[in-house]
C-alpha cells in the first residue's frame, strides 16, 4: 500500500479505554466489533477483565435513515433500468438516454433534499436539526458535482454550448437570486429596495440579461432625466449575442458578432457614457468581462465557479472544453484566499473541469463516507464508455469494484440487502462470489423471506446454497416436530438424505405408537415419493395398511410381498412387515398362493440368519418375544403353504 | 399507465389493504392501509390517497398517499384484513394476531387487543401466516398447522384445530360462514367446517403430480364454490371446490411465487394476481353471453345442479372462470405496473382503485382500474 491520502480521522467510542486497556476489534461487512481485551496497555501488572459489552462500530448511519432509504431504493430502479438498455440500440444514439438516466438521478437526489428540508422545518430536536442540515448540505454538495460530470462528460458539449450548459448548471445552484428578486419586485418602490442593485446585477453576472432589463426599466421609468442612459444600458444588454445551437448561425459566426458586440461596450465604457450613474458603469464594466469589478461583488457571486463561469460568458464565451482547466485553476486563485486550505467541494471541482475522472472519482470517496455517490456515477461514466478499462491491483476495474463496496455495505442492511442483489449481478467478474458467500448469511427468520432468498439462489442457478438454506430451514421445522413442511423442503433442494431422514423418523413414531402421525401427508406424497428409497417405502406401506383397511386383502398382499422382495423396505423393518403378514394368513380363506408363501418362508429365513450372526445383548424378555413371534410366524407359513397346496392342486368342479 | 402513482415509503410493504367504504356511499376508497416487513422495528400505517374531486394546488400531488397515522408492530406483518371501517387485523411473524383500532376522529392507530403467541411449537413461537375475518369471525393460520378460531369482541381463543397440517398453512379464506379453505406448503387445498368437531378437514383437494406449495387462495364473490389459488411456480388454478380432486383450469401467470390473487369484489370477471418476479397482472374473462351481468343470479347452487337444461341465458351464469381456456382467446391478461419492479407483495382492488405493494419499498396506486 503506498502512501496514506489523508490522515485518518480519530472516532471516539464512549465506554471503551476507560481501563487502560488494548482494544481489539474484528472487521464486520459494514461494520467493526470493537471491544476491550484483558491486555494492559502499558506495565506489566496483573490483566483484569475489560468492559463486558461489544461495541457495533458503523461508518455508514446513512443507510439507516429513513428519508435516505428512498434515495437508495430509487436509484437502485434507475441503475437496473440502465444496466438494461445497453442492448437496444447502437452507441451512438445512447447519448441523449445516458442524459436523461443522469437527469433521473439527480432529480432523485433533488427530491431527497426538499424532503429533509421539509422535516429539517418541523422537527424541535436540535441534534436531529443538525444532522438534517449535514445530510442536506452534502446532498447539495453531491447534485452539484454530479451537474458538473453530466455537464462535461456525459453530455460532453462542445464550445458554444458548453457555456450554455455551465450557466444552467450556475443558475440552478445559485437559487437565491430569484428570492431576492421576488422580494425587490413585490416591495412597495422597488427601485429604493436596498437590494435592488444587487439583483440587477446578479442577473447580470448570471447571463440573464432579459430579467434584468425587466427590472432596470423600473429605474428608467422613474428618472425621465437620465433615460438616454438607461436606454443605452438597455440596448447593450438587448444585443449582446446568445449562441444558440439549433440555428444555422456557426460558432465563427457567432464569434464575430460577439467580438463586434464586446467592442462596442468597450466603446461605451471608454466614453464614459454611463459616467453619470456608478452602477451601470459597473454593469458596463461587468460586460466588457472586467475581473476586478466582478471579485468586487464577492458576495453576489457567492462562489469561484460561479465567478469562473462568469468570467467566461464576459470574456470567452465560444471557450473549448480543453481551455477550461486553465481558467479554473486561475479563477480559484483569484476568488479564494490563499491561505486558507482548499474544500474538499473545491479540490473535487478543479479536478472535474481538468477532466481527470479519477481524480474527482478519487476525492470523492474519501470524502464522502457511503459509497453510493461514487458507485453510480462511476457506472454511469463506463456505459457512456468515459472510464479506460485499467485494471486495479485487486483484480477487477474501478467501477466494478466501487459497484461491489457499495452493495456489500447494502447487504450489512436488515432490509435494503435485496437491493444489493441486483447490483451484484451486473458485477460480472466477482458479483457472483460475492452473492454466494453473502446470500447464506441472511437470517431467516420466517418460511416466507427463506422463499424469497430461495428464489434468488434458484434463478441464478447457486445449487450450493439452495441446498445449504433448505437443509437449514429443513431441521428446523424437523426440531419443531413439523415433518411435512420439513419434507418440502427436502423436495425443494431435491435432497434425498434428508428426505430419508425424515421418512425414518415417521417409521420410528409408527413402531413406537402403531399408527401413523400426518397422515395427510403420507397419503398425498405423490411423485416425490421417489426422492428416497425410504420415502417410498414409506408411501407404499401406508398404502399397504390402507388396503388392508379396506379389506382387498389380495393386493394388500401383493403389495406387502413386493416391499421385502423388491428390496424396497429396510431390513430391520422386515420383522415388523411379517407380523403385518400374519393376520393375512390366518384369514380362512388362502390370500397367500403357494410362491408367495414359498417367498415370504425365504425372507423370514434369511431375517433369522441374519439375525443370528450377529450377537444381539438383547434381555432375556425380548428374545422370549421374538422366538414366540418366529414360532408363531413359522407356523402361520406352514399351515397357508398347506391350505395353498391343496387349493391350487385342486380342480375345480 | 398515467394514473398510476408511485410512492417511496422507506420500509417494504409485505401487505395492503383498502379501508372498507361505507356500504351505502358510491365513493372510490381513499384510504388504505399497508403494512411492512423486514425492519428492525415494523409498522402498520395508515395512508390517504385524497378524494379524486378534491382541489389541489398541485396536479402532481394530487394521488400522492399522505400519511395519517402509524403504529408500531412486532414482528413482520404477513397478513392484514380490515374487520370492519375502524379495526384491522395484523398476522406477525412472532405468531401473535393483533386488533388495531382506527380513531377517526383523532387520526390515531393504537392495539385494541393482541392475541400473544397464538401460533407457537413447543419450546418457540411460530409465524402466524394468514387470518381472514367475517365480522366477528376472524380465522388464523400459521406455520405450526393450527387453525385458529377467535371471536373479535372475546378476548380468549374460540376454538383450536390442533394438528391441522403437518406442513406450514399458507392462506385461509372463507368459503361459508361457517366454512374456510387453507392452502397449505404441500399443495393441498382443505376444507374445514367449524360445524364438526374433531380436527380432520371436510375435504381434501390437490393437484396430482408435483406437490407445489400453494400461497394464496380467493373465493370468488358470488359463487362460493369457485375458488382460485396461486402456487410457488407462479401457476394460478381456478378450482371448483364441490367437484373432485383436480382444478378446473391451470394457466401459467408468473415466472416466481404468486403472492396474492384477488377477485375483484363487484366485478367477478376480473382477477388479479401479483408475484415475486414483480409483475401485477389483470386478468379479465368475458363471458359469452349478452345478458347484461345484473340478471346473472347471485345464488347458482340452485341452478347450476340442473346445469342440464341448456337454456342460451343459462350458459352466462356458471361463472366464466369455469370455461378458462386462455388458448381459447377468452381470457386477457394485462400488465400493470409501467415497469419490472422488486417482487410486488400484496395487492388489493376495491371499486375503480388498486394499490399495491413492493419490496422496492414503494406503494403503486392505480386509481382507474378499466373493470
Amino acid at each position: 500500500m503506498e502512501e496514506v491520502d489523508v490522515e485518518p480521522s480519530t472516532t471516539l467510542i464512549p465506554g471503551v479505554g476507560l481501563r487502560q486497556k488494548h482494544v481489539g476489534f474484528e472487521w464486520g461487512p459494514g461494520d467493526i466489533l470493537v471491544y476491550e481485551t484483558n491486555f494492559k496497555l502499558q506495565g506489566a501488572g496483573p490483566a483484569g477483565p475489560g468492559g463486558p459489552s461489544v461495541h457495533v462500530v458503523r461508518k455508514d448511519e446513512d443507510i439507516y435513515s429513513p428519508i435516505l432509504r428512498k434515495l437508495f431504493n430509487e436509484s437502485h430502479h434507475i441503475f437496473v433500468g440502465l444496466q438494461n438498455i445497453q442492448e437496444d440500440l447502437p452507441s451512438k444514439n445512447k447519448k441523449p438516454q445516458f442524459v436523461s438516466i443522469s437527469k433521473n438521478y439527480r432529480s432523485v437526489i433533488r427530491a431527497c433534499m426538499e424532503e429533509l428540508q421539509q422535516v429539517a422545518v418541523s422537527t424541535r430536536d436540535a441534534s436531529l436539526i443538525a444532522q438534517y442540515g449535514n445530510q442536506v448540505s452534502i446532498l447539495l454538495a453531491i447534485e452539484l458535482i454530479w451537474n458538473l460530470c453530466e455537464v462535461l462528460f456525459i453530455d460532453a458539449a462542445p464550445a458554444g454550448i458548453l457555456l450554455l450548459h455551465l450557466l444552467d448548471w450556475v443558475r440552478l445552484h445559485k437559487a437565491d437570486v430569484d428570492e431576492k428578486a421576488r422580494d425587490v419586485l413585490q416591495s412597495d418602490s422597488p427601485t429604493h429596495h436596498h437590494a435592488y442593485w444587487e439583483v440587477v446585477i446578479s442577473f447580470v453576472l448570471q447571463g440573464r440579461m432579459d430579467e434584468a432589463r425587466q427590472v432596470l426599466v423600473k429605474q428608467a421609468n422613474l428618472q425621465p432625466a437620465s433615460r438616454p442612459v438607461y436606454q443605452l444600458m438597455d440596448s447593450l444588454l438587448q444585443k449582446m449575442p446568445i449562441f444558440n445551437p439549433g440555428g444555422t448561425q456557426t460558432l465563427t459566426e457567432f464569434d464575430v458578432k460577439w467580438r463586434h458586440w464586446h467592442e462596442e461596450c468597450d466603446r461605451c465604457l471608454q466614453d464614459n457614457s454611463f459616467a453619470s450613474n456608478r452602477h451601470l458603469e459597473t454593469i458596463c464594466k461587468i460586460l466588457v468581462g472586467d475581473e476586478d469589478t466582478m471579485l468586487e461583488h464577492k458576495e453576489l457571486l457567492g462562489t469561484w465557479y460561479h465567478f469562473l463561469v462568469s468570467r467566461l460568458l464576459f470574456f470567452h464565451p465560444t471557450v473549448k472544453p480543453s481551455e477550461l482547466h486553465y481558467y479554473a485553476q486561475s479563477s480559484m486563485d483569484m476568488f479564494l484566499d490563499t491561505r486558507s486550505a482548499p474544500e474538499p467541494l473545491d479540490s473535487i471541482l478543479l479536478a472535474a473541469f481538468e477532466f481527470d475522472l479519477h481524480q474527482v472519482i478519487k476525492d470523492c470517496s474519501i470524502a464522502l463516507n457511503n459509497w453510493w455517490f461514487v458507485a453510480h456515477l462511476t457506472d454511469l461514466l463506463d456505459h457512456c464508455k468515459l472510464l479506460q478499462s485499467h485494471n486495479l491491483h485487486f483484480g477487477s476495474n474501478l467501477r466494478e469494484f466501487l459497484v461491489l463496496e457499495y452493495a456489500s455495505g447494502l447487504f450489512s442492511h436488515h432490509s435494503l440487502w435485496q437491493l444489493a442483489v441486483d447490483y451484484f449481478d451486473h458485477c460480472p467478474e466477482f458479483g457472483r462470489v460475492y452473492l454466494e458467500l453473502q446470500i447464506e448469511r441472511v437470517p431467516l427468520e420466517t418460511e416466507r423471506k427463506a422463499l424469497k432468498v430461495l428464489r434468488i439462489c434458484e434463478q441464478r442457478q447457486m445449487n450450493e446454497q439452495v441446498r445449504s438454506i433448505c437443509k437449514i430451514m429443513a431441521k428446523r421445522a424437523l426440531s419443531n416436530n413439523r415433518l411435512g413442511s420439513a419434507l418440502s423442503w427436502s423436495i425443494r433442494a431435491k435432497d434425498a438424505a434428508f428426505a430419508t431422514l425424515i421418512s425414518e423418523r415417521f417409521l420410528q413414531d409408527y413402531c413406537k405408537r402403531g399408527s401413523f402421525s400426518d397422515l395427510d401427508l403420507i397419503d398425498n406424497l405423490g411423485p416425490a415419493m421417489l426422492l428416497s428409497d425410504r420415502l417410498t417405502f414409506l408411501g407404499k406401506y401406508r398404502e399397504f395398511h390402507r388396503l388392508y383397511g379396506e379389506t382387498k386383502f389380495t393386493e394388500a398382499a401383493k403389495l406387502l410381498l413386493s416391499l421385502m422382495t423388491a428390496k424396497i423396505a429396510p431390513r430391520s423393518f422386515w420383522m415388523t412387515l411379517l407380523t403385518d403378514a400374519l393376520p393375512l394368513l390366518e384369514q380362512k380363506e388362502v390370500i397367500f398362493s403357494v410362491d408367495q408363501t414359498h417367498e415370504l418362508m425365504f425372507c423370514l429365513e434369511e431375517l433369522t440368519s441374519d439375525s443370528s450372526e450377529t450377537a444381539p445383548e438383547r434381555p432375556a424378555q425380548d428374545e422370549d418375544i421374538e422366538t414366540t413371534k418366529l414360532e408363531l410366524l413359522r407356523l402361520a407359513l406352514a399351515r397357508n403353504l398347506a391350505m395353498a397346496i391343496v387349493k391350487e392342486g385342486t380342480v375345480e368342479a | 399507465m398515467e394514473s398510476i402513482n408511485a410512492k417511496y415509503v422507506s420500509q417494504k410493504i409485505s401487505k395492503t389493504r383498502w379501508r372498507p367504504v361505507q356500504a351505502a356511499s358510491l365513493h372510490q376508497p381513499h384510504c388504505f392501509a399497508t403494512g411492512s416487513w423486514d425492519n428492525e422495528t415494523n409498522h402498520v400505517c395508515i395512508w390517504s390517497v385524497g378524494e379524486t374531486g378534491m382541489i389541489c394546488e398541485d396536479d402532481a400531488l394530487e394521488g400522492d398517499p399522505q400519511l395519517l397515522c402509524d403504529c408500531k408492530h412486532g414482528g413482520d406483518v404477513l397478513d392484514l384484513q380490515f374487520l370492519d371501517q375502524d379495526r384491522l387485523i395484523t398476522a406477525s411473524s412472532t405468531g401473535a394476531v393483533t386488533i388495531y383500532k382506527l380513531h377517526a376522529n383523532s387520526q390515531t392507530l393504537s392495539v385494541a387487543h393482541v392475541w400473544e403467541r397464538a401460533h407457537h411449537y413447543q419450546r418457540a413461537s411460530a409465524p402466524c401466516t394468514g387470518v381472514v375475518c367475517s365480522s366477528p369471525d376472524v380465522v388464523s393460520v400459521g406455520e405450526d398447522g393450527r387453525v385458529i378460531l377467535y371471536k373479535a369482541d372475546q378476548r380468549g381463543i374460540a376454538r383450536v384445530i390442533e394438528n391441522a397440517d403437518s406442513s406450514t398453512i399458507h392462506a385461509v379464506t372463507f368459503l361459508r360462514t361457517t366454512e374456510v379453505l387453507t392452502v397449505n406448503s404441500i399443495g393441498q387445498l382443505k376444507l374445514w367446517d367449524f360445524r364438526q368437531q374433531g380436527s380432520e378437514p371436510a375435504q381434501i383437494l390437490s393437484l396430482t403430480g408435483d406437490r407445489v406449495p400453494l400461497h394464496c387462495v380467493d373465493r370468488h364473490p358470488n359463487q362460493q364454490h369457485i375458488v382460485a389459488t396461486g402456487g410457488q411456480d407462479g401457476m394460478l388454478c381456478i378450482w371448483d371446490v364441490r367437484q373432485g380432486n383436480m382444478p378446473f383450469s391451470l394457466m401459467e401467470a408468473h415466472s416466481a411465487e404468486m403472492w396474492e390473487v384477488h377477485f375483484h369484489p363487484s366485478n367477478p370477471d376480473h382477477l388479479f394476481t401479483c408475484s415475486e418476479d414483480g409483475s401485477l397482472l389483470h386478468w379479465e374473462t368475458s363471458s359469452s353471453s349478452d345478458t347484461p351481468s345484473f340478471l346473472q343470479s347471485r345464488n347458482t347452487s340452485l341452478i347450476s345442479r340442473s346445469a342440464a337444461a341448456p337454456a342460451g341465458g343459462n350458459q352466462s351464469l356458471i361463472s366464466a372462470w369455469l370455461n378458462g381456456d386462455s388458448s381459447k382467446g377468452r381470457l386477457e391478461t394485462t400488465h400493470m405496473l409501467p415497469s419490472q419492479t422488486l417482487s410486488v407483495n400484496s395487492l388489493d382492488v376495491l371499486g375503480q382503485c388498486l394499490v399495491c405493494g413492493t419490496d422496492g419499498e414503494a406503494v403503486y396506486i392505480h386509481r382507474r382500474v378499466p373493470v
